[in-house]
């Protein structure tokens, strides 16, 4: 009776890693049948889900697209350069064929001085003052745009700067204002979807958390009598976590699906706001890896959810 | 084996189920508990199979000290335990078969191993062509034949029955004592609760008698 000071024997423990991986396989489907049995109970569980991850999952859709097309904007943010005035369209143009072979520079047009003075007149209303001027105070201005590839409003600014050290040009100015705040504007929106989608998930994990626990208390005597003939919280656990993810899946799927919905349904209407706008930019739907994201994200979610009202709610089951 | 030492079992709220009990079953021997209701002879059974932890005192079974168990390690303790209820405690949503087939699927045996051994016990308690059958279309001696085959499909060294035939008739009652002690003819330790006086005292088994949580008598066979 000393063996092992006092603790006895040690327990038979077979293990078999063939036997668990098929025990696995059993409770995975036996849960997925039980889920199915009960179709619509599942389907509202699942649905809710769904939602709260097709919100934020809709969004980040959507700042997606944003991006994309400010990022078009980007490179439309033109840079004028104005040339020092003595200066004649000839050089500016020589200017512009130097200028034009460097990699952040994309279309380059030369305004001459003729040009800029029509276009001033029209556009300013001081003609008769420029009138008395006798000759045309105007440099030749080069109107550049960044190529696609440079990206970014802070490249741009430093495009400008370089050329502007050149010392054929007066001034390079660049207006990136407005781009800056769209990209303040994504950021933020990006920040928002972030704690939007923490809030939900968080919604997700008592979703499936108090499902859980109802299961748990419905399968109670199951439970003990389980546990009387000896399994092991483990095995217990094992068909709670897997319909977790199996919820969880289901939600991810239907959030995918409601995303796909969405974007088919606005891609009508964007295409015709973008052709009023002379773009050809489309609404373009979830990526492979962002449907993966979201339905893997989901069933992580769903497993989580169950472990922790499984952790809370099985301990407190024993037979008596 | 089973084996008390001075042991106590104090519920929450003060009620003591046990008080200093001692008594020693050795490895191969069959004993009946008896005593009135309330006497502790449940709350016994339930130490043996961890259901409880005593109080006070040791509780020694299959050569371990269950007090310095730790929590991991009950249900491996309890797979070496076969416990039969008055309740006969079944899933009422499963067949006869599942139901038998549990212990050996909590302890992951092999699917055809399953088949056989469950087989085996059906046999031994005779409702060999019940497999299929849910508990509920049973008799209630049935639904104890298959609650003692779920208990001994393991082939566990120690059995524990609380009050088995509380719910039978006479006849069924002998029956389910006989099938235990063919059990014990094959080396099972035994030590079923009942208060079935009459019965027991034709059986010519050792008996320990339990009143007010105290060990107050111990009749050998």
């Amino acid at each position: 009776m000393s063996a092992r000071n006092g603790r006895g024997p040690a327990f038979k423990r077979n293990f078999s890693p063939r036997t668990w991986l098929i025990r696995h396989a059993q409770v995975m489907l036996a849960s997925l049948g039980r889920l199915t049995r009960l179709p619509l109970a599942t389907f509202m569980t699942a649905a809710v889900i769904g939602i709260a991850i097709a919100l934020p999952g809709a969004m980040n859709t959507l700042v997606n697209n944003i991006r994309t097309l400010s990022g078009a904007w980007d490179s439309s943010a033109s840079l004028s350069l104005f040339l020092k005035p003595q200066l004649d369209e000839a050089g500016g143009q020589a200017l512009a064929d130097r200028i034009g072979t460097w990699p952040e520079v994309g279309t380059i047009r030369v305004i001459g001085r003729g040009e800029a003075l029509a276009e001033f007149r029209r556009l300013s209303g001081f003609g008769e003052a420029l009138d008395l001027l006798g000759e045309n105070p105007l440099p030749v201005v080069l109107l550049l745009q960044p190529s696609l590839s440079a990206g970014g409003p802070d490249a741009a600014a430093a495009l400008a700067d370089r050329l502007g050290k050149l010392p054929e040009v007066e001034l390079a100015q660049l207006d990136l204002q407005w781009v800056r705040r769209l990209h303040a504007i994504t950021r933020t929106a990006e920040r928002g979807i972030w704690v939007l989608a923490g809030l939900l998930s968080m919604a997700v994990l008592l979703i499936i958390g108090n499902t859980i626990r109802l299961e748990i208390n419905n399968r109670r005597p199951e439970i003990e009598i389980t546990k009387l003939v000896g399994a092991t919280n483990a095995f217990i656990r094992r068909p709670f976590l897997y319909d977790g993810l199996w919820y969880g899946l289901m939600g991810g799927a239907i959030a995918w699906l409601l995303i796909g919905l969405s974007v088919l349904l606005l891609q009508g209407p964007v295409a015709e706001l973008a052709g009023l706008y002379d773009s050809r930019f489309e609404l373009s739907g979830l990526s492979f890896r962002g449907s993966l994201a979201i339905l893997l994200g989901s069933g992580l979610l769903g497993l989580i959810g169950a472990w922790l009202a499984v952790g809370r709610h099985l301990a407190a089951i024993e037979p008596a | 084996m089973i084996q008390f030492d001075n042991v106590s079992k104090r519920y929450p709220g003060g009620h003591e189920g046990l008080s200093g009990t001692s008594f020693r079953l050795e490895s191969g021997e069959m004993a009946f508990l008896t005593g009135h209701s309330g006497a502790g002879k449940s709350t016994l059974l339930k130490l043996i199979g961890l259901l409880e932890r005593a109080s006070r005192g040791q509780v020694w079974v299959n050569e371990r000290n269950l007090n310095k168990l730790k929590a991991r390690d009950i249900p491996y303790h309890r797979r070496e335990v076969g416990m039969i209820f008055q309740d006969h405690r079944l899933l009422h949503d499963r067949t006869v078969f599942d139901n038998i087939a549990l212990p050996l699927v909590v302890a992951g045996v092999g699917h055809q191993e399953t088949q056989r051994k469950v087989r085996a016990a059906l046999d031994k308690v005779g409702l060999l062509n019940k497999e299929k059958v849910y508990p509920m279309m049973l008799s209630g001696g049935e639904q104890q034949r298959v609650g003692i085959a779920r208990a001994v499909v393991t082939r566990p060294p120690v059995i524990l029955a609380d009050e088995p035939t509380g719910n039978l008739d006479p006849e069924l009652s002998r029956e389910i004592m006989e099938l235990f002690m063919q059990f014990n003819q094959v080396g099972v330790t035994l030590l079923i609760a009942t208060h079935d006086i009459a019965l027991i005292d034709t059986l010519g088994q050792r008996t320990l008698v339990l009143k007010q949580g105290k060990m107050v008598g111990d009749r050998p066979a």
